[in-house]
């Protein structure tokens, strides 16, 4: 009921996006030039010569067809463009969750053990100078040393080769963009779980589990973690959308030609139905990739559900 | 967000009130945010150069007695740049703060004192917001909302501000409203009002400025993705955000140029989130879930 409401929600706000455009929005579209021809299509595809609840229903009718309006720069279709550009987001966010859950689940579970001591102070000011530092910059520092001082090939600006091509090259061109979303990952999944391991290890079935002998490995793993997984878990649902937008800038920076880059360009050469597309695709893939999570946690964690 | 723990709050209870130090670390974030406001505010009347003077004499200088920390590939003097450029993110990130509390701040703190079924509405309608990233909903709007302007910026990452401010302020209210004094309050007849603004807002007052400042720093961040995109202020006007895309092409050559904006920026807000963040444990024994 809520995801239906959300997805109404997201709907109506792509579709009033190319209201806000200054003037008739198929000469904005178009530019002046613009063929009889092409301004047919595009009325065809927005519906602009009905009044604007109808418009709502025939773009909304498209949209679910697939049909996402032609990209009147490349003049290929709009779903086109993001079904080949959307691959490499995922890429890079998987990579980089891969790096931020194996780095803070072991330095969460160092922290836990004992709070307040030295480990633990020097982590909690780490993260929290990393909590300071947008991706923005992070990137740049580290293309700079990396790939300019260092030296290290493959990595810098433009460097990008699509995985089918050659996945080694592939791999080295998407590490510093993977690795820049990991910091920022790690930040957040290191203090939720920090957190909810040090309440954890105040229950009793971990006293229990102690004074069974067994060792701090499994207590750790089996007793501990299980149950702050669903903390972390929530916390990775909340991440996505941050991570998506993360991803936006450091393929900016890099130019690798994933939904980022392609948006960016796509609004200076005011390609709109591209941004529109974009737009949408994202923020419903944001609620769709939410709801998967609820889901799960609901599996993991069968208290939730019947709460 | 939060680092808080049960076990940290279970500590702070037995403890005497007010027993941790704010520390020196905490001053000198409020000198150096201090600072970057004061340079914001008079950045006309000190002695700087024009951040928009073209010399073409001194193009690409390193740091220096004549420009302290540079020019850029037109010859302009970054240090005078910088200090300007704050003016952007302090007005976007006061700005647009401002607008998510005067609305956010008061419905969240009706929606957690009155419940039922406005509250439930309300909640329901925050939380589908929040469901968009915000950076990827200003991009949107502003990418067709043209031309920009500084106002435009403000509006939509205030507005789109609101939830979260909502959200932080409802659960503040909340943990505050079942308390006995406020209890007390209700027996002796007080009014709603009254309850709201003598009772209530004190209590979330700590929660509230620490997430205010939070906040301006999350913001400042926002836009500075926005102007590294190209998406905020036009240049020449200088910001810390487009100060870093301008830089971004000539990395290699001129690496000050991409060096200060970026200290300039990640400075001040760690200031600015250590002083939230401070306030917060200072006041605050209960944890408010971000």
């Amino acid at each position: 009921m809520l995801l239906v409401g959300i997805v109404f929600v997201i709907s109506v706000g792509s579709f009033y996006l190319i209201h806000l455009l200054p003037g008739n929005p198929a000469t904005v579209i178009l530019g002046f030039g613009a063929t009889p021809e092409a301004k047919a299509i595009l009325y065809k595809q927005l519906g602009l010569n009905k009044p604007i609840y109808l418009q709502y229903f025939v773009w909304l009718g498209n949209i679910l067809h697939g049909n996402l309006g032609i990209s009147f720069i490349s003049q290929t279709t709009v779903s086109s463009v993001i079904r080949s550009a959307l691959p490499i987001d995922g890429e890079i966010i998987i990579l980089s969750q891969i790096m931020a859950f194996a780095v803070a689940i072991p330095t969460a579970m160092r922290s836990a053990r004992k709070p307040d001591g030295i480990v633990d102070r020097f982590l909690g000011a780490t993260s929290f100078t990393l909590l300071s530092i947008p991706p923005y910059i992070l990137i740049i520092v580290m293309v700079l040393f990396i790939s300019i001082k260092l030296g290290v090939s493959g990595t810098g600006p433009s460097a990008y080769v699509s995985f089918g091509t050659d996945w080694i090259t592939n791999l080295e061109s998407l590490s510093l963009p993977a690795f820049t979303l990991a910091t920022g990952s790690f930040v957040v999944y290191y203090r939720v779980l920090r957190s909810d391991l040090i309440a954890t290890l105040q229950e009793e079935f971990i006293t229990m589990a102690r004074s069974k002998g067994l060792s701090q490995r499994r207590i750790m793993w089996r007793h501990a973690f299980r149950p702050s997984s669903v903390a972390l878990l929530g916390a990775a649902s909340v991440n996505i959308g941050g991570l998506l937008a993360a991803g936006f800038v450091v393929q900016y920076l890099l130019q690798i030609p994933g939904l980022g880059y392609t948006l960016i360009l796509a609004i200076n050469e005011s390609d709109f139905l591209v941004v529109q597309g974009i737009v949408l695709t994202v923020s419903i893939l944001v609620v769709a990739i939410n709801f998967f999570f609820d889901f799960i946690i609901n599996i993991v964690d069968p208290r939730i559900s019947r709460e | 967000m939060s680092n808080f723990s049960l076990a940290d709050a279970a500590i702070m209870v037995e403890r005497p009130e007010k027993s941790r130090p704010l520390g020196l670390f905490f001053w000198i974030c409020v000198f150096w945010v201090g600072l970057n406001i004061f340079g914001a505010i008079f950045a006309n009347l000190l002695p700087l150069a024009n951040p928009l003077n073209e010399n073409f004499n001194a193009i690409n200088a390193g740091p220096g007695l004549h420009h302290l920390l540079g020019t850029d590939d037109l010859g302009r003097d970054i240090f005078s740049r910088i200090v300007y450029g704050s003016r952007v993110s302090i007005t976007v990130g006061l700005g647009a703060i401002f607008i998510g509390y005067g609305i956010g701040a008061p419905l969240g703190m009706l929606a957690a004192y009155r419940r039922g079924r406005f509250d439930a509405i309300l909640t329901t309608i925050m939380y589908v917001l929040l469901a968009f990233p915000a950076l990827i909903a200003t991009i949107a709007v502003l990418s067709f909302w043209t031309p920009r302007s500084l106002l435009k910026i403000i509006v939509v990452i205030g507005i789109a501000s609101i939830p979260l401010v909502y959200r932080v302020i409802r659960t503040a209210t909340l943990s505050v409203a079942t308390k006995d004094y406020v209890v007390a309050a209700k027996v002796q007849g007080a009014t709603d009002r009254r309850i709201l603004m003598k009772e209530l807002l004190p209590n979330i007052a700590p929660i509230a400025v620490s997430f205010f400042l939070i906040g301006v720093a999350t913001v400042i961040i926002l836009e500075g993705a926005l102007a590294f995109l190209g998406l905020s202020v036009n240049p020449p006007t200088p910001s810390w955000g487009n100060m870093i895309n301008e830089a971004r092409t000539v990395l290699a050559q001129n690496f000050w140029l991409a060096f200060f904006p970026s200290l300039a920026l990640c400075l001040f807000l760690i200031a600015l989130n250590f002083i939230g963040d401070r306030i917060r444990s200072h006041f605050d024994v209960t944890e408010v879930k971000l």
